[in-house]
């Protein structure tokens, strides 16, 4: 079934949105992702849901940059532009007029403009523009500010060398570990759901709604929908599970802050609670793969965190740099000429910060992984105002999650095929490491 | 007349700062955060010379280009 903004009645109140003459999203044109096939022409198919794309991504970024494209576009999910230089995803990220955050993951279906209440959006304040956008952030900024967040390196640790006892008996130069699956998974997700106060035994839970919300992007807007129903059905219950017992956490946080004087509305409430539980789950999690990746390919590297381990500080920076995880989104809101792109308005506009990252015109040696990079201005948590929430939360458990691996195996190699997330979120998902050492 | 040593000076540009935090993990003594994660100066801007290299650091690693240096 498609549906057009003019199906769309203004008049209707917000809670008739999902009614079939007020769907929460609306497709362009019939729209089948199996009418597309693999990319051939990045500069003018790109699609970030190639299955090829996330683990070339540099690969990718190097040649459109080389062949003199500063912006790739491509007519799949309805139209998308791809700025890929340093300088037009900061133009991009800057502007809060042309460009629109009430949409953050391109999928097949954007949203309708009376579908979602602009500009709150479904998930505040990364669905935000300007001037709520500041509001519902500084509700969160203290809980995730660095006071708040250090205290919780203790547990992370222990989370860590937990799961690290979990891979059983080691034997240098036999046993292959996942250290995707074993360890980096389990690190985000299962601090989130802490600070949430959410059941630790939901955890696959969480990560089945993340790769609903994150990877499902050329599902059907039905099925999409029904995937985020049930996360809806699942937070209901957390949240009268919180009414009825408040504790301190996230949760109860939320439902008992004022913003100008008055509690929050149910749906900024879980509007804001999805965004915590999915945004902190894979991004951290594929931070961390990506890292052990590329340690398991350099050994200096890993001797140099051994040697030197001071050098953590500008490591982990340079992790995020150069594997930055999140690619963010954004709807042209009119339109416009950008850099001579004409776009139209609800254009999906990706805003991809991995790619910023390696641009040699504004970072030296780019594409090499320096581990003690001394001038590092990475756009790994985003430019401007919508500064990831959590970037004190994932740098500690980056840091720390890569700290207690190397502690442990201090030298391991790629052992078997890597696969990798699809979508936005780029990381690896199977990670198989042989391990060479054993710490004593 | 002794000729009046200036040293180094530190500018932060709270409009353009967003949180990031560099400032406070590599030069945490010329930095500090607030309530909201956001960055404020620690004294009045002189850097001592000990720590002239902290504050090109904090100003090189800015994301958002809100400390600048002068000498």
């Amino acid at each position: 079934m498609t549906y057009t903004p003019d199906a769309i009645d203004p008049a209707e109140p917000l809670e008739l949105a999902d009614s079939p003459n007020g769907a929460l999203t609306w497709l362009r044109e019939p729209y089948d992702a199996a009418d597309y096939g693999p990319v051939a022409d990045w500069a003018t198919d790109f699609d970030h849901g190639d299955p090829y794309f996330n683990a070339h991504a540099p690969e990718v970024w190097k040649d459109l940059r080389d062949g003199g494209c500063p912006v790739a576009h491509s007519d799949r999910y309805g139209g998308m532009w791809v700025p890929i230089t340093h300088e037009t995803v900061n133009q991009v990220a800057y502007d809060t007029e042309n460009f629109t955050s009430r949409a953050v993951v391109v999928s097949v279906a954007r949203p309708g403009d009376e579908a979602i209440p602009a500009p709150i959006g479904p998930v505040p304040p990364i669905s935000s523009d300007p001037p709520f956008h500041g509001l519902a952030r500084r509700l969160l900024l203290p809980p995730f500010a660095p006071r708040q967040i250090e205290p919780w390196e203790g547990e992370v640790r222990t989370l860590c060398r937990a799961l690290l006892d979990k891979m059983g008996d080691v034997t240098a130069r036999e046993t292959v570990v996942d250290a995707a699956v074993q360890y980096a998974q389990h690190i985000p997700v299962n601090v989130i759901g802490r600070m949430l106060g959410f059941p630790e035994e939901d955890e696959d839970l969480f990560r089945e709604f993340v790769h609903n919300t994150l990877e499902l992007i050329n599902a059907d807007p039905e099925e999409r929908r029904a995937a985020f129903q049930k996360l809806d059905a699942y937070l209901d219950v957390q949240v009268a599970d919180h009414i009825e017992n408040p504790r301190d956490d996230l949760t109860s946080y939320l439902l008992d802050v004022e913003m100008d004087g008055n509690k929050l509305s149910p749906e900024h409430v879980r509007g804001s609670i999805v965004l915590l539980l999915i945004a902190g789950i894979d991004t951290t999690w594929s931070a961390i793969g990506s890292s052990l990746w590329h340690l398991a390919q350099s050994p200096d590297d890993r001797q140099r965190l051994q040697d030197d381990p001071e050098v953590m500080t500008f490591a982990v920076e340079e992790f995020l740099r150069a594997y930055a995880p999140v690619t963010m989104a954004r709807l042209v809101a009119k339109d416009h000429d950008f850099n001579g792109c004409p776009m139209k308005k609800d254009d999906w506009v990706l805003l991809p910060f991995p790619a910023a990252n390696r641009d040699p015109r504004f970072f030296e040696d780019a594409d090499q992984f320096v581990i003690d990079r001394e001038s590092n201005r990475h756009a790994a948590f985003g430019l401007g105002i919508h500064r990831c929430l959590g970037s004190n939360l994932a740098r500690l458990e980056l840091r720390v999650a890569i700290e207690e691996f190397v502690a442990r195996f201090p030298h391991f190699e790629l052992a078997g095929d890597v696969s990798w997330s699809i979508g936005q979120i780029r990381g690896p998902r199977v990670l198989p490491v042989k391990i060479l050492e054993v710490a004593t | 007349m002794a000729p009046m040593v200036v040293g180094m000076r530190v500018h932060l540009d709270a409009e353009k700062c967003q949180g990031h935090n560099r400032c406070y993990a590599l030069a945490p003594e010329l930095f500090d955060v607030d309530d909201y994660g956001q960055a404020v100066l620690i004294g009045d801007g002189d850097v001592p010379t000990d720590l002239e290299d902290k504050a090109r650091l904090a100003a090189s690693n800015c994301p958002e280009f809100a400390i600048t240096i002068s000498d």
